[in-house]
């Protein structure tokens, strides 16, 4: 029997519709759950003060460095090499089997889990190369994790640069690498940022492959060599361990503002460039 | 008579397929040459060759001699980034850059380091009043140039060519998706152009050689077929199939 397209429409209308309510309703409820736990421990003094007794007492603001620090030095590595591996996948070689084998390699390694890296990182930065529990190992380790996803990200966004641009490039006696700079990179630009503040924030949640590698010492770091202990990890231990949960909360809540605010900060910094050039 | 390009025994593949059977042709400088034909008669190959573009494409081999004054621009040791710049191209379809209507006329210029903000203020000016289009954007040339027209572009894509002061212009049916006003101003355009620059014309309206073509070149599948005045071919042409193809008995 065929049902009238009439009742059909409607009915999908309602299960689309009602799905997406469902998901929305879901990040809404975490998130006001936890800033209503987290909102009333946060004030200037939680962000500015050294946490007292194992962060039972007092603030966050070791922390607050750590979780700056860590991804920015992760990212400050992996980008320019994620960024070149992109350009020179997409760009510079013909599609053979050894870029096949590339790029079915940097897809396994996007979905190995992060303690993997952790141990990885723990077993050849901390202890073959001697860097030890430091902002230097855990950045190397935050790198190698996220550098496959600035990868395909990036090279996705390469090659949705419509080729007749390539071609009218090439055609004015552009090389290579002039186009790639002028006129490849400015259009792929939206989506390598997209793969960039993916990355950041995976690597500002991280728990596992710090934990490993940065350690968890709750003093301001002086030097890359010094271990931190980044907001999440913070998060973890104090949760863990029943040391607080208030703080917990409250520090999850600085973390999913301070991540929120990256993110509107990219898009807005985004949207600017977009309008200037269109 | 002075030749620009001297094409001999030219064949061009792309995989194994042939493309262009052995062309002989003579370009005059300072000429208009129209090139008609059906589609899949190496037309556009034939501009891809004389600039080079065609390397582009995986597979494709180029065989014979191209002399452009006199020098082989086929051959390997010829710069090819330089050859572009002495042989523009404009596509079929119009295709500005993203960016504002100035810096895609001053794009191949700023390419060879020419960075001088009064000398490419003059370029832009001097190229785009060659294409007819100056005075429809000189107020707002750091409007995006995907906000103009299709005609506009076509015409900015011209001037982007004419901005690096070529010595040859190749057109590749430029007026193909335009309206008949944007294409007469392109064709005056070409009038004026032909005095200072050698022009290859590919279209698939006839009436268009016959108008502005001072010679013109008749291909089918991948063979030149004849070639002579625009006068010549359009009145008495030599070969039975050109006369079949100009007066719509075929294609």
């Amino acid at each position: 029997m065929r049902i009238n397209p009439k009742y059909t429409q409607w009915g999908a209308v309602t299960i689309l519709t009602s799905a997406t309510i469902f998901t929305i309703l879901i990040l809404v409820f975490i998130i006001f759950f936890i800033l209503e736990k987290g909102l009333p421990v946060l004030g200037l003094s939680f962000l500015t003060e050294n946490p007292q007794e194992m962060g039972k007492a007092g603030g966050i603001f070791p922390t607050l460095i750590g979780t700056i620090i860590l991804p920015v030095f992760a990212l400050l590595i992996a980008t320019p090499l994620g960024i070149s591996t992109s350009v020179y996948l997409a760009e510079y070689t013909k599609e053979t089997r050894i870029t096949k084998v590339i790029r079915f390699g940097t897809d396994c390694l996007a979905g190995i889990p992060s303690i993997i890296f952790g141990l990885f990182g723990y077993i050849f930065f901390v202890i073959t190369l001697g860097f030890g529990w430091s902002i230097l190992s855990g950045g190397l380790t935050l790198a190698v994790m996220v550098l496959p996803t600035i990868i395909r990200t990036s090279e996705e966004a390469i090659r949705a640069v419509p080729n007749s641009y390539r071609k009218v490039s090439f055609s004015l006696g552009a090389s290579r690498w002039q186009t790639v700079k002028k006129v490849v990179l400015p259009n792929a630009l939206p989506g390598i940022v997209t793969g960039i503040m993916l990355s950041i924030g995976r690597s500002i949640g991280e728990t596992a492959a710090v934990i490993f590698t940065a350690g968890s010492s709750l003093r301001i770091p002086s030097s890359v060599f010094d271990s931190t202990r980044t907001m999440a990890v913070h998060f973890y231990i104090l949760a863990r361990e029943g040391i607080s949960s208030e703080n917990a909360y409250g520090t999850a809540a600085t973390l999913i503002i301070a991540v929120l605010f990256v993110n509107l900060l990219a898009y807005y910094t985004m949207h600017r460039f977009i309008a200037k050039r269109s | 008579m002075n030749i620009k390009f001297k094409i001999e025994n030219l064949s061009v593949y792309f995989g194994k397929e042939q493309f262009l059977n052995s062309v002989n042709l003579e370009v005059e400088a300072n000429k208009i040459l129209g090139i008609i034909g059906p589609s899949g008669s190496g037309k556009s190959t034939l501009l891809g060759a004389l600039n080079r573009m065609n390397e582009l494409e995986p597979y494709c081999r180029t065989e014979g001699t191209i002399l452009m004054d006199g020098v082989d621009i086929n051959s390997s040791t010829y710069n090819v980034i330089n050859l572009r710049k002495k042989v523009g191209i404009v596509f079929a379809m119009p295709v500005p850059l993203p960016m504002s209507i100035y810096e895609n006329v001053v794009y191949g210029v700023r390419l060879s380091g020419v960075n001088d903000k009064k000398r490419l203020d003059e370029l832009v000016e001097k190229s785009l009043s060659e294409a007819f289009l100056w005075n429809e954007v000189k107020d707002r040339l750091n409007l995006s140039g995907l906000r103009i027209s299709g005609g506009q572009q076509q015409r900015l894509c011209l001037a982007r060519v004419l901005a690096m002061e070529p010595e040859a212009i190749l057109l590749d049916e430029p007026s193909s998706g335009l309206d008949p006003i944007s294409t007469s101003k392109i064709e005056d355009a070409l009038n004026q152009l032909k005095e200072k620059y050698t022009i290859v014309l590919v279209t698939n309206n006839t009436k268009q050689a016959a108008r502005i073509s001072d010679n013109t070149a008749y291909f089918l599948l991948g063979d030149m077929i004849e070639v002579g005045s625009t006068k010549q071919i359009f009145t008495a042409p030599l070969k039975k199939e050109t006369d079949d193809y100009i007066t719509g008995r075929f294609g």
